[in-house]
């Protein structure tokens, strides 16, 4: 468990690092992930610890988001200032965009198997 | 005995939040797994609730909960790094896959812009609003800095991400199971550009590739959503 922390928090580190000295539109914790993959490409293989740990602190990534979705109720003043129609956007933008990367994605994916066929 | 005293201490203490959030969080996953995994009860969603419901009822400021809540929030940095794991293990999907990724990360990311625009504006909302509306579907840090960069308020960004994070984590799983369109990679990748961190943990306890793509698809949709809401923004001011 500490090898996979000092992993997971190094590797985030060297993200947030990168991340601020370049200005760098992106998290450091994303960079980081990116970097890990990387890593592990060349590699050619996953740490054991790693592979053991990572799926169990994974299986409970939604804990990890309650203390920022609870801090929501410090704005819900903004939020409902504008009564149903700001509610309605967030519901409906959601919707939109799940539907239109699945729908093109699935698309494509369909298009290059008929190709990959012929 | 000092009720009074014992009571104050504990308002202070980081224990408080900690205690709480783990409490609030082991709650909801029991009622979801007594729901049967319904929707509704989506861990995220009731596990907030029952915190917010805790602080109302017992007048704790969101200042004293964050006390000890943070170490939770801590790690989220550290967990999205391992993201890292799942993806490898899908190395051959993802390189299979690789152009059908990037048109559809480049395609969603001007959709998760350009609905939430289009339909605030539709709606009447103000200036300042819509332009907060513009990184709703990116993971909370790089929606901050969207925000501050194009003259939004900050806060309500973060409030739209969480809002729309959570709405896409209810609604994917009914939603994709009844069009037919719960492929994992098409699930993940969707949820990802959609509804950010909050929709990769859902999809997660789906399967392990589909919050694998999520996590990949969030990150790389923040970053074209960073480089496209100034290229959008040029555009409609003309």
């Amino acid at each position: 468990m500490i090898e996979t922390l000092i992993w997971l928090i190094g590797y985030q580190l060297a993200g947030e690092l990168i991340c601020r000295s370049l200005a760098l539109p992106l998290p450091g914790a994303v960079l980081g992930m990116l970097l890990l993959f990387l890593t592990l490409c060349v590699k050619k293989g996953i740490p054991t610890s790693l592979n053991t740990h990572v799926p169990q602190l994974l299986g409970h990534f939604s804990l990890l988001f309650i203390p920022a979705c609870a801090g929501v109720i410090v704005y819900w003043s903004l939020l409902t200032a504008h009564g149903w129609s700001l509610l309605a956007t967030l519901a409906g933008a959601t919707l939109i965009t799940l539907l239109v990367p699945a729908l093109l994605l699935k698309l494509l994916l369909a298009r290059r198997r008929r190709g990959g066929a012929a | 005995m000092n009720v009074t005293a014992a009571l104050e201490w504990l308002r202070g203490s980081p224990l408080l939040g900690l205690g709480l959030t783990l409490a609030a969080y082991r709650l909801a996953l029991w009622l979801n797994r007594r729901a049967h995994g319904h929707p509704l009860t989506n861990s995220v969603l009731i596990g907030s609730l029952l915190v917010i419901a805790v602080l109302l009822g017992c007048g704790i400021s969101p200042a004293e909960y964050m006390k000890g809540a943070q170490f939770i929030q801590l790690l989220l940095g550290p967990a999205t790094v391992g993201l890292a794991i799942p993806l490898y293990h899908n190395l051959s999907r993802l390189k299979r896959a690789a152009l059908p990724l990037t048109l559809t990360l480049l395609a969603g990311s001007l959709t998760g812009i350009l609905s939430a625009v289009g339909l605030g504006a539709a709606f009447g909302l103000p200036h300042e609003i819509l332009l907060s509306l513009m990184p709703r579907a990116v993971t909370t840090p790089i929606a901050i800095g969207i925000a501050e960069h194009i003259g939004g308020i900050p806060a309500l960004a973060v409030t739209f991400v969480i809002v729309s994070g959570i709405f896409g984590a209810v609604v994917v799983k009914p939603l994709f199971s009844r069009l037919r369109l719960d492929d994992d990679l098409v699930m993940g990748v969707a949820t990802g550009i959609a509804a950010h961190g909050i929709g990769t943990a859902r999809v997660f306890l789906l399967s392990e590739t589909a919050g694998a793509f999520a996590g990949l698809a969030m990150g790389l949709n923040g970053l074209v959503t960073a480089v496209l809401v100034p290229i959008v923004l040029g555009f409609m001011r003309l």
